[in-house]
């Protein structure tokens, strides 16, 4: 449907997409119409009776109030059509049915929480049934935003001090951008993120599990997700590349720096490297890696240090133990780990096949949903 | 209100031929405290000239920012700056001022046969304050700059934004005081000053449309002056009146704003229909066809413009009954403007069209304008302005009524006054050259920003990294952009040289009608050796000389 | 305008100032009482959005907004409204002597109503320090008094003072550029100046202005004093 370089419409997702487009495309056949014949005519005349062409000139015209009524009543009526059209969708698009699933959301620079009924909480990502209606009622925290979800073709202010609500009938699984469409600050274009329509029962047992599509995260698993949501991934893929080393089997070998030194890498080599990369930089890599040390919590730094221990001495796919720093348990088997890593990062593309998922999450999978897995981690 | 300095005017009025505008008195002096509406007129070209450079060089930044999703070279604040600079400087300090205050001031009263303004002096305080509101202007930018968007929305604008917004709200609020000064004059010189003669049907469609203009911004520019104010006091002292954690209300403040940003369009559009209808009748050698139809739709656009503010509010939470009753005027508005369309395109139908460089740019208004307006149609259907609002399909709509219209018409009629204004003839095939590349880069830059939008692109966003699906659009209307700016720049260099070594044009260069090529090249300080008598109709095109015209035409057909 | 035409006698006017943009007298006569009433059709939009904002916050805040105008200064205002349709009186006075052409009574009713204008202004500064003294001012030094604000919400009532000294204030301001214009007329009559000995149009210019100031008042003293108590 789409050109693969040049999209021409959103995904369609909602049972209002179908109405909007079809309005829409209308209106283009109306306007390239119009367009057409009033440049013809204006280059035709232009040509035709160009200073100097033998065309007739006798008789010209210069008031005819049949003409002038013409072109008023027709583009008049054509106008009440449109408005008829327009007007009858949008009171239908303003309007909730009864029976609509009600969430709630709240706005703030720059930010969405959502909240489902049951309790359920979440950042920047919202998670719908397919083919039930929703409505979300909405207030913003400080200034106005605006809510938008291109492929449901529908949008509305979030304002602070008042409720506003929004409605629509998900129709299609994946997942959609969601956009904050009224300037509301410096970080305006990053307050977006992931609208998620899932089947039904998927939907129940995400609701059930507490927003998790399998079962509560282990530690490593959040880790995973922290390491793809801040973009450590798009550097430490599975093999070393010019950006930065791999952390396949980091944990526990020894590392070179570039003033000739060497240390192992162990637990506090890790909270270093990641707090304050530059003081000691891997030999063959430049001061490239961003400081995290005011960007992450000791428990996010944690996370991610349990995390790359996974990734440790011992090879993807062979068991082994590693020590457990806090107590908390955690899966023997590599194997597991990766399989089940793989399925929380990807626990919103619920339908897709996880199977080519790997640890280091596949590059440019990073989507602004994980921020809010992230968020909602801490 | 006298001749305050205008030099040695009064003693050599009684010679029999007067000096010209520009000769008379060379000292700086004589220009900075002027009354001669003509010279007003030029420092007033010179200054939105000035103001159009620096937002197109904010637009520029914002076109090379936007090829890489995760943008090229600015911080998100910085960004924002800039795309409001670009707003506030394009909206306040050129479209409203562009065309009424350059080519209004200088025509206008030659147009109706007045020897000024009639209130020379108000005139000169309008570019005064003018000057100051730029001057507010670069104290908000060289302070920082200013984020709010060209809107100022509240609650942001009045107390979430840490940046120098009551610079801006200022230098908005005094570019507005000097459009009511300049509307004032324009009122009360066509009401009252119009030559013997020169009855209402005899006014030259420009004259209505800056009349109908000028109705406009007397009764909404006090609206957003005071409304800006609010939002000063909002800021300085928390009056709680559009914040609601003080208990104010922020939807007002669209209300209020758009009270006057909408008309604002048309005060930036309607002298546009002004000019091209004095191109299209010019250029056609015809007279204009339904001149009555034209003229009263200027002032219906006026009059229906005050009504339509809501349908930029479909989404604010305004009452949806209310939403419905906007759209339906919206509609009903849009109805004089294709009056107008259809009118110019009659007008030309057995002209004897000359396609010189103002046609041009006169033609590809025309194209560019029909489809902004028409592209109006998607927004003011409410069904599909929930989607596309505030995406870039409203970007992509509004700079082709405002640049493809407005700017378009504004430089079709500097390229047909300029021969009265400096007396000398500019280049002409450059001119047509600039007017086809500005059409082409236009459409290529902003043609694209209309799918875009329909792909969900929000406005005002820095960063895109997240869907990078919209970069090639982005790309394609980065390179329209280069050709734009090539297009728009070319009469700065055309023009200068034509002061150095153009020819010297005499009183009418182009054969057209109107009391403003009667008089010689550039005018006399009263413009006019004794006061006109207009005893022929408007765009009266001598029907003898033009048949005369077709027969020879006829003939040199026949030879070849 | 057009009685301005028609009580223009064409006699002694050939002497008095004509503009270099006007073809005669009677064109530059018009041309500033044309001028005059667009200007004044400016003033009332410019305050149009001020009592728009005013009725809107009174419709959503009814009871706050009577609460807190219990505490302003009922009397006061009556008698600046008092004071202000009197000097509407001293003026249309004077624009009535100046038409015939007496010079000294011209001056003397404009010092009148500069007189009244001033009065205005002295209660004005009365009730103002009287509110400034409750700190009843909008911002951070707001007071918390529920009785100085009759148990009206603190938000709301701060709004309310908010609207009040805007509106207000803006309105002194046309006083005191009033008093200043007063005094430039004055003094036009004082140094015996052409344009206004022979001619009334200056003072009648003078005049709509003032009648619009003072219509502005008559407009906001019933607004912020006689509230009715809402049910």
């Amino acid at each position: 449907m789409n050109f693969t370089n040049f999209p021409i419409a959103p995904p369609s997702a909602s049972t209002f997409a179908p109405q909007i487009d079809g309005l829409y495309y209308f209106l283009w056949i109306f306007t390239a119409i119009f367009t057409l014949i009033v440049g013809f005519f204006v280059v035709f005349f232009s040509i035709h009776y160009k200073e100097g062409s033998p065309a007739d000139r006798s008789r010209p015209l210069y008031e005819h109030i049949g003409l002038e009524l013409t072109w008023s009543v027709i583009p008049g009526i054509l106008g009440l059509v449109f408005f008829y059209l327009g007007a009858r969708l949008f009171i239908h698009m303003r309007t909730p049915p009864k029976d609509a699933k009600e969430i709630f959301v709240v706005g703030k620079q720059w930010m969405w929480h959502i909240q489902h009924p049951n309790g359920v909480r979440e950042n920047n990502t919202l998670h719908v049934p397919i083919d039930t209606p929703i409505k979300l009622t909405m207030i913003s925290q400080d200034v106005i935003h605006a809510f938008f979800v291109p492929a449901f073709r529908t949008q509305m202010m979030v304002v602070p001090g008042r409720y506003t609500d929004l409605w629509f009938t998900p129709t299609k699984i994946g997942e959609y951008h969601l956009f904050c469409n009224m300037y509301c600050g410096t970080q305006h274009s990053e307050m977006g993120g992931t609208v998620v329509v899932m089947p039904q029962a998927d939907y129940s047992e995400w609701l059930k599990n507490n927003g998790m599509a399998v079962a509560n995260l282990t530690m490593e698993q959040r880790g995973a997700k922290i390491f793809s949501s801040i973009g450590c991934d798009k550097c430490h893929t599975a093999e070393d590349t010019i950006h930065g080393p791999t952390l396949n089997g980091l944990y526990g070998s020894k590392r070179i720096f570039t003033d000739g030194s060497s240390a192992m890498a162990n637990d506090e080599y890790i909270r270093e490297s990641i707090l304050k990369p530059h003081s000691r930089l891997t030999k063959g890599y430049g001061e490239t890696m961003p400081e995290y040390a005011n960007d992450l919590t000791e428990e996010q730094v944690l996370l991610l240090n349990t995390f790359i221990r996974t990734q440790g001495a011992i090879p993807a796919g062979t068991a082994g133990t590693t020590s457990n720093l806090t107590g908390a348990e955690i899966p023997s088997s590599g194997a597991k780990t990766n399989k089940n890593t793989a399925m929380s990062v990807n626990a919103d593309q619920h339908g897709a096949t996880p199977s080519t998922a790997t640890p280091t999450i596949q590059k440019g999978k990073l989507s602004v949903g994980a921020t809010a897995a992230n968020e909602k981690n801490q | 209100m006298s001749e305050t300095a205008i030099g040695t005017g009064g003693a050599e009025k009684k010679t029999h031929a007067s000096p010209s505008y520009l000769e008379d008195g060379h000292s700086i002096r004589s220009w900075l405290l002027t009354g001669d509406h003509k010279r007003i007129a030029v420092l007033y070209i010179i200054s939105v000239t000035f103001f159009f450079a620096i937002g197109s060089m904010f637009a520029g930044l914002i076109r090379l920012e936007l090829t890489q999703p995760a943008g090229t070279i600015l911080e998100s604040e910085t960004y924002n700056r800039v795309f409001t600079g670009h707003g506030i400087i394009m909206v306040f300090f050129f479209l409203v001022a562009a065309i009424p205050a350059t080519l209004g001031n200088f025509m206008l009263p030659i147009m109706v046969g007045a020897k000024d303004l009639a209130f020379p002096r108000l005139n000169l305080l309008s570019w005064y304050v003018f000057v100051a509101a730029g001057v507010c202007l670069f104290v908000a930018i060289l302070g920082g700059g200013v984020d709010t968007g060209w809107t100022f929305y509240t609650p942001y604008s009045s107390l979430y934004s840490n940046s120098q917004v009551t610079w801006a709200v200022f230098a908005a609020f005094l570019a507005g005081f000097s459009s009511i000064l300049t509307a004032l004059n324009f009122i009360v010189t066509v009401h009252k000053m119009r030559a013997p003669g020169m009855t209402w049907f005899r006014l030259p469609l420009f004259v209505w449309a800056a009349y109908a203009t000028s109705v406009i911004v007397m009764l909404g520019t006090p609206v957003i002056a005071i409304t800006l104010l609010l939002v000063v006091f909002e800021r300085a002292f928390h009056l709680p009146i559009f914040s609601p954690e003080l208990g104010g209300d922020p939807v007002l403040f669209q209300h209020l704003f758009w009270f006057y940003s909408h008309p604002a369009v048309y005060i930036m559009i309607l002298p546009a229909f002004g000019v091209i209808s004095e191109l299209v009748a010019n250029f056609s050698r015809k007279r204009v066809f339904g001149y009555h139809a034209i003229a009263f739709s200027s002032l219906a656009i006026a009059g229906l413009g005050f009504f339509v503010w809501g349908h930029h509010l479909f989404v604010s939470s305004q009452s949806m009954y209310e939403g419905v009753v906007f759209s339906v005027i919206s509609y009903l508005v849009a109805v004089p403007s294709a009056i107008k369309i259809f009118n110019w395109t009659a007008t030309i139908y057995k002209g004897n069209v000359r396609l010189a460089s103002p046609m041009m740019w006169a033609l590809g208004f025309f194209g560019l304008f029909t489809v902004g307006g028409l592209t109006g149609l998607f927004l003011s259907c409410m069904g599909t302005d929930i989607h596309l609002t505030a995406t870039y399909f409203i970007v992509a709509h509004f700079h082709y009524v405002m640049v493809g219209g407005a700017v378009m018409a504004y430089l079709g009629g500097l390229h047909y006054w300029w021969p009265k204004i400096t007396g000398r003839l500019f280049n002409d095939n450059l001119g047509k050259v600039s007017a086809l590349v500005t059409f082409f880069g236009f459409n290529l830059t902003f043609f694209p920003q209309f799918i875009l939008g329909f792909l969900g692109m929000p406005r005002r966003y820095h960063y895109y990294y997240f869907a990078p699906e919209f970069q090639v659009y982005h790309v394609m209307s980065t390179m329209g952009a280069s050709f734009l700016a090539l297009g728009m720049g070319m009469p700065a260099f055309y023009f200068t040289a034509s002061l150095f070594n153009g020819k010297k044009a005499g009183p009418n260069p182009w054969g057209a009608h109107g009391l403003e090529w009667q008089t010689t090249s550039p005018p006399p300080t009263f413009n006019f050796e004794e006061t006109p008598i207009v005893l022929d109709d408007v765009y009266d095109f001598d029907p003898v000389s033009e048949h005369e015209n077709n027969r020879r035409a006829l003939e040199d057909g026949g030879d070849q | 305008m057009s009685d301005a035409t028609l009580t223009h006698g064409h006699d002694s006017h050939e002497d008095v100032d004509l503009h270099h943009q006007f073809e005669d007298f009677e064109q530059q006569c018009e041309c500033y009482i044309v001028g005059m009433w667009s200007f004044l059709v400016t003033e009332i939009m410019f305050f149009g959005a001020l009592f728009l904002t005013f009725t809107l916050s009174r419709y959503m805040y009814q009871l706050d907004f009577w609460k807190a105008h219990e505490h302003l200064n009922v009397t006061m205002g009556a008698i600046n409204t008092s004071v202000l349709l009197f000097s509407s009186w001293s003026m249309v006075m004077a624009v009535h002597s100046n038409q015939l052409r007496r010079r000294i009574h011209s001056i003397a009713y404009l010092g009148v109503t500069i007189a009244c204008a001033m009065t205005f202004l002295v209660i004005k500064y009365f009730e103002y320090s009287e509110k400034f003294r409750d700190k009843l001012y909008p911002g951070v030094g707001f007071t918390h008094d529920a009785h100085t604000l009759h148990g009206a919400n603190l938000n709301h009532a701060q709004l309310f003072y908010g609207l009040y000294f805007g509106m207000t204030g803006l309105h002194a301001v046309h006083i005191i550029v009033g008093i200043l214009i007063l005094s430039a007329l004055i003094r036009l009559f004082v140094i015996k100046a052409k344009c206004v000995m022979k001619d009334y149009v200056p003072t009648e210019l003078v005049g709509l202005y003032w009648h619009f100031v003072d219509l502005v008042w008559i407009f906001l003293f019933p607004l912020f004093y006689l509230m009715p108590q809402p049910h």
